[in-house]
């Protein structure tokens, strides 16, 4: 481990993390700077991990080392290369200080909350300001773990889940993505600090929707975070991922691992809106985002639904992806990609048939604004044994201005001849005509483009659980602000 | 009083080409005005430059609405204004609910009033009301805005949002084309229904069929960008006779 004294990680930490606006304390559970193999073991034992996960860590490191430390470079993204060795990879939970009262934050923030129409409560959990007793968010987060309990459903934190079902972790981690899946899902596997773990016994429809909103309340969501979902025979799960509103968040990497499994006629519906600081409208700052998101129908029958509303970020690298092993499994992807001013997104889906009649669905719907750059990229794989498959594929993208991009990359392999594979790609502008009609009808410019751009993803904003998509339109029109006129 | 619509000497080019070269036109609360033309005569940017559609530009004259200079107004204030443009061709916007829109819309245009702007159910009832009075199905108010709607369906979702949004001005920009009689009867009725003593009418016409049904106080024929004869009903059932050869040289 390298030497460094601890007034220089102190300075270089409250320098580095002052630019996003916050200032910090850095506590002494924070490992040092860099990442070797004491920097793992530091973590693993931190969390008091079995031996074997401290291995499956430390293999997972080897790999990525091997992968000379060179991401891949086939995304139509952009960005200056990251020194891994200039970042933290272990602090502990509690690393952020409360504020003292919504005061100290970032009025931009605030302005945002106020327009999704969060309620002052929630905003200050949000912003990190201490919350007081009023919002009791402890009760009712313990009134959900016991209703979730006596269905005997487990969501806790990942690394809980480590200590009390090991035998469920040590079974499914890493069996959807593997530890040498990709670059970052590697690293991910060797520095992985939290996340939720969750498992659905056979035949229990989960009685709520299941929301990260609030484990947040327990612990802060982590830089590699690891999420692991098992839905057993028969079971149903919704869950909920992230926040309509932006959040205090001082990683610039987020390199995040999601790993879904369905058993014999289950069925996962996931659902993701992210809102991270897509840096401001030149182009500075912002976070990286390069997620890996994999689900696995198992089991004949399965289902497994995935739902992005992807507005933040700077770059936005991800495909949450299907692979239908078990006959007659379904696999949809729905996914709306909002890009303005310089953010990048390059996202997609893969669709893996391998079991009978097997059946995808993609609709994906991208919207450029400012000087961003938006990708499509899918794969659509259908292997010799996937007799009867069938996938559609829709991608359509909306550009605002022109000195955006839209881009659509869709693969196609078919090795089974019974197999439908359907491909439909639209890109169109918001016309003079529509903005004319909207705004001659009283509607500003600005809430024209907003209706206009809710009605071009409408197909995707109404796969969402009601409560997310009222928020997602909002979130909409505020990721578009200032791209007109 | 001050008529409403002042229109001075208007010159308007499009695309750098002159279209209307200097129109006089003065319009009172509660009259109904119908301004009839052959292809190319400019009725169309006329109302586009009413409406202030980018690419219309005013080169030269005035128009004066309720006293103040519409020209310098953006289109949605024009349209908060009172000031309402049933297109000819009213476009799709796929996705987005004509109730949507419609409540948008109703909700803007009260809230620049400083009235109060109406919850799902209270602006649902009413828009039923209207509805009725154009045979329109809540289907069809439903469906995303004028996709996959007939010519007669456009139309009288275009009514319905005059009848919703109430303006001082309404100007109907061919809002006869492309109607089978049925619908053309339904869609005067509901222009006859909100003809008012505050609620004036432009109604721009190729054809006088609309004119049988909605019966104007006055008639002007636009031709080569000017208004080149005013009249009474009289001059568009001559029109009719005569065709607007009879015009002469200006006509195109």
């Amino acid at each position: 481990m390298a030497e460094v004294s601890e007034s220089e990680t102190i300075n270089q930490a409250t320098t580095e993390r002052y630019k996003y606006g916050f200032v910090t304390d850095i506590e002494s559970d924070t490992a040092p700077k860099g990442l070797d193999e004491s920097t793992i073991r530091f973590i693993s034992a931190k969390k008091d991990e079995p031996e074997w996960l401290l291995e499956w860590r430390l293999k997972a490191f080897r790999m990525w080392l091997e992968l000379g430390q060179e991401e891949p470079a086939w995304a139509n993204v952009s960005f200056p290369k990251i020194d891994y060795q200039d970042s933290y990879y272990y602090s502990a939970p509690k690393e952020m200080p409360l504020l003292e009262s919504l005061d100290d934050v970032d009025p931009k923030l605030l302005e945002t909350y106020t327009k999704l129409g969060i309620p002052l409560q929630e905003q200050k959990m949000l912003a990190g300001v201490a919350v007081d007793a009023v919002f009791d968010s402890v009760s009712v987060a313990t009134t959900f773990k016991e209703e979730l309990s006596k269905h005997g459903v487990i969501f806790c934190p990942i690394s809980e889940a480590v200590q009390k079902h090991p035998e469920l972790v040590k079974k499914y981690l890493g069996s959807v993505v593997p530890t040498a899946d990709n670059f970052y899902a590697t690293l991910n596997s060797a520095v992985f600090t939290d996340g939720s773990f969750v498992y659905i016994p056979e035949g229990v429809r989960c009685p709520m929707e299941l929301s990260t909103y609030f484990r947040i309340n327990a612990a802060e969501t982590g830089q590699f975070e690891r999420t692991l979902i098992i839905a057993d025979k028969g079971s149903y799960v919704s869950y909920l991922e992230g926040c309509t509103a932006p959040m205090r968040d001082e990683n610039q990497l987020h390199a995040a691992v999601v790993e879904l499994i369905a058993l014999d006629d289950a069925e996962i519906k996931y659902s993701t809106v992210q809102n991270w600081y897509p840096g401001d409208e030149n182009g500075k700052g912002g976070i990286y985002n390069f997620v890996t998101k994999r689900g696995a129908c198992r089991g004949k029958n399965s289902k497994i639904s995935w739902t992005q509303v992807e507005t933040g970020s700077a770059i936005t690298w991800k495909y949450p992806s299907c692979i239908l092993q078990g006959d007659n499994s379904v696999g949809e992807f729905y996914s709306i990609a909002i890009t303005n001013n310089f953010q990048q997104a390059d996202t997609g889906t893969k669709m893996i048939h391998m079991g009978k009649n097997t059946k995808s669905r993609i609709i994906s719907k991208g919207i450029s604004a400012g000087h961003a750059d938006s990708s499509y990229r899918g794969l659509v794989k259908v292997m010799p044994g996937a007799t009867g498959a069938r996938n559609f594929t829709q991608c359509d993208s909306l550009l605002i201005g022109d000195q955006c991009g839209a881009h659509t990359v869709p693969y196609i392999e078919v090795r089974n001849k019974t197999a439908q594979v359907e491909h439909e790609a639209t890109t169109s502008k918001i016309s003079d005509e529509q903005l004319l009609y909207c705004r001659q009808r009283g509607l500003s410019a600005e809430d024209a483009t907003t209706l206009i751009v809710n009605g071009f993803c409408r197909q995707v904003l109404q796969e969402l659980p009601m409560e997310f998509a009222v928020e997602a339109q909002k979130l909409v029109g505020i990721s578009l602000e200032g791209s007109v006129g | 009083m001050a008529p409403m619509l002042e229109i001075k000497n208007l010159h308007a080019t499009v695309g750098g080409k002159a279209v209307l070269n200097g129109i006089n036109l003065t319009v009172n609360g509660g009259e109904v005005h119908a301004v009839m033309g052959p292809n190319g005569s400019g009725k169309s940017t006329l109302s586009y430059v009413l409406a202030g559609r980018d690419g219309y530009e005013v080169t030269q004259g005035s128009v004066i609405y309720n006293g103040a200079d519409l020209t310098a107004m953006e289109p949605e204030i024009r349209a908060r204004e009172g000031v309402f443009l049933a297109f000819q061709y009213p476009v799709e916007i796929p996705g987005v609910a004509g109730t949507t829109f419609l409540k948008t819309a109703y909700n803007a245009i009260r809230k620049h009033r400083g009235e109060k702007e109406l919850d799902a159910m209270q602006f649902l009832k009413l828009v039923r009301a209207k509805q009725a009075d154009l045979n329109m199905t809540d289907d069809m108010v439903r469906r995303p805005v004028n996709v996959g709607f007939s010519g007669g369906e456009k139309k009288r979702y275009e009514m319905l949002q005059m009848a919703m949004l109430e303006p001082a001005l309404a100007i109907l920009d061919e809002t006869d084309s492309g109607l089978d009689i049925d619908a053309l009867k339904t869609v005067a009725d509901g222009i006859n229904a909100l003809r008012s003593p505050d609620r004036a009418m432009l109604m721009i016409t190729h054809y006088q069929r609309l004119l049988d049904y909605v019966v104007p106080d006055f008639v002007h024929v636009l031709a080569g960008g000017k208004i080149v004869r005013s009249g009474d009903k009289s001059l568009a059932l001559e029109l009719e006779k005569e065709g607007y050869a009879v015009l002469g040289t200006e006509v195109a």
